[in-house]
């Protein structure tokens, strides 16, 4: 009952981001734009830049565009359409279908995000000996789905509150700087291909921080949806 | 009177925290000497703030199951003492870092942490301040309450062991558990603890009160 709820709406969201598409076109173009800006304010082609600015400077870029994506989940619903769904659908079917949809989006943006900024960016990362490009992805993986179910949840606050773009990114900075400094540090134990066994305290704990996460979204997003 | 116990208790814990923290035997210990006895006001602040904001997270887990309006008052009120607790420790660590590291401001793990701390916090009565609504301020609030305070243990409690802290106890430092021979500190210490967490409770109950008249003269 509750599975075919979260499907039909995970099949609503992917439809009516296909029927508009110039939401996911306009994150797309952001994603691009921010890391060309980067790319020629860095004036790569002057000098290089060490890895760990590379690496740091990806997971802003990151952060920034899965707070642009997510933030439309709630906060650019209309009020009608969000009563409608609170009239047909359980809560916890509406914030998990939510979070599977951002979640999915905000992987498949960051692992784009990462081609291009390698492409343009490539302060040496094309040319690092020994880079263990598996558990890189198992980083951008495991910290685009931390960004995108926090996000999902602060996002759905911030809804409910006037001036809720500005709110978003105070709500939300504070809350992530725990996820991404375990997951820029996975990162870049990937750059230096540091034997696999020695990032295992750091997978653990971006399992664990997403695990609380997520079940603190589930318990709460009742409360939240009822006002 | 009866009532007021545990007032008289806090003032004469801390009437015995600052005279004994002033002047009892401190162990000699490098590094810290007699600046340990910081300890009695500056660390006592961070257990003070946890407790403080753990009760303000018990009131808006009850004012989300209730609805409530005075558990949030006490949950709102248990908050902005635990983030005066908060930034006072972060301003005595300040002042003892600066002469027992050299820096006002290190970067060290903890220090960092009790900074986002009070960041996750700010944001909580900048959210507060953007509803008009009480019930829907209670509500919202309540649950970024909860929601924070649930990403703050991992940034409080485990990733400052994930690497070195110049924290004293930390990395080979001297710290509390180096001489566990020595009692004197903790007669001073827990005592400590106990009489900042009441006054804090103190200090948000009377802004709670005021709370409450004004309320009900507005409902007149």
């Amino acid at each position: 009952m509750e599975k075919a709820q979260i499907f039909e709406l995970i099949k609503k969201e992917v439809l009516t981001e296909w029927r508009q598409r110039y939401a996911i076109n306009g994150m797309l173009l952001y994603l691009i734009s921010t890391i060309f800006v980067c790319y020629m304010s860095f004036n790569l082609k002057a000098g290089v830049i060490d890895n760990i600015t590379w690496n740091a400077l990806f997971w802003i870029i990151i952060l920034f565009t899965s707070v642009n994506t997510v933030a439309k989940s709630f906060i650019q619903e209309s009020q009608g359409r969000q009563l409608y769904f609170y009239s047909i659908a359980s809560p916890e079917a509406i914030i998990l279908s939510k979070v599977i949809y951002n979640t999915t989006l905000s992987v498949l943006l960051a692992l784009l995000g990462f081609v291009f900024y390698g492409l343009v960016m490539s302060g040496g990362v094309w040319n690092i000996e020994g880079m263990d490009y598996g558990y890189f992805l198992l980083a951008i993986i495991l910290g685009s789905m931390g960004f995108a179910s926090c996000l999902t949840m602060v996002s759905a606050i911030a809804s409910k509150a006037q001036n809720s773009t500005s709110l978003m990114a105070i709500l939300s900075f504070p809350v992530i700087i725990p996820l991404i400094l375990v997951v820029i540090k996975l990162s870049k134990n990937a750059m230096d291909g540091l034997d696999r066994a020695s990032s295992t305290d750091e997978i653990i704990t971006l399992l664990a921080i997403n695990t609380i996460t997520l079940a603190v979204s589930y318990i709460l997003f009742p409360y939240l949806w009822r006002s | 009177m009866k009532k007021n116990w545990w007032k008289i208790l806090a003032v004469a814990l801390l009437i015995f925290t600052i005279i004994a923290g002033l002047l009892s035997d401190v162990p000699r210990l490098a590094i810290l000497n007699e600046t340990i006895r910081n300890q009695h006001f500056h660390v006592t602040m961070w257990f003070g703030m946890i407790i403080l904001l753990t009760g303000s997270l018990v009131y808006a887990v009850k004012h989300l199951r209730t609805g409530n309006i005075d558990f949030d008052d006490k949950s709102v009120e248990l908050a902005n003492a635990g983030i005066l607790f908060g930034v006072l420790g972060l301003l005595t660590g300040m002042l003892w870092a600066k002469y027992a590291w050299g820096e006002w401001w290190s970067g060290d793990p903890k220090q960092n942490a009790a900074a986002i701390c009070m960041l996750i916090y700010f944001a909580y009565l900048v959210l507060r301040n953007s509803m008009e609504d009480e019930q829907q301020r209670g509500r919202v609030s309540g649950v970024y309450n909860v929601f924070a305070y649930a990403a703050m243990i991992p940034l409080l409690f485990i990733l400052p062991r994930m690497t070195d802290s110049l924290h004293p106890g930390n990395g080979g430092n001297p710290g509390f558990n180096f001489y566990d021979l020595d009692s004197k500190l903790r007669m001073v210490f827990y005592p400590a603890v106990i009489g900042w967490t009441l006054l804090g409770v103190w200090l948000s109950e009377l802004r709670l009160r005021t709370k409450r008249i004004t309320r009900a003269l507005e409902d007149n």
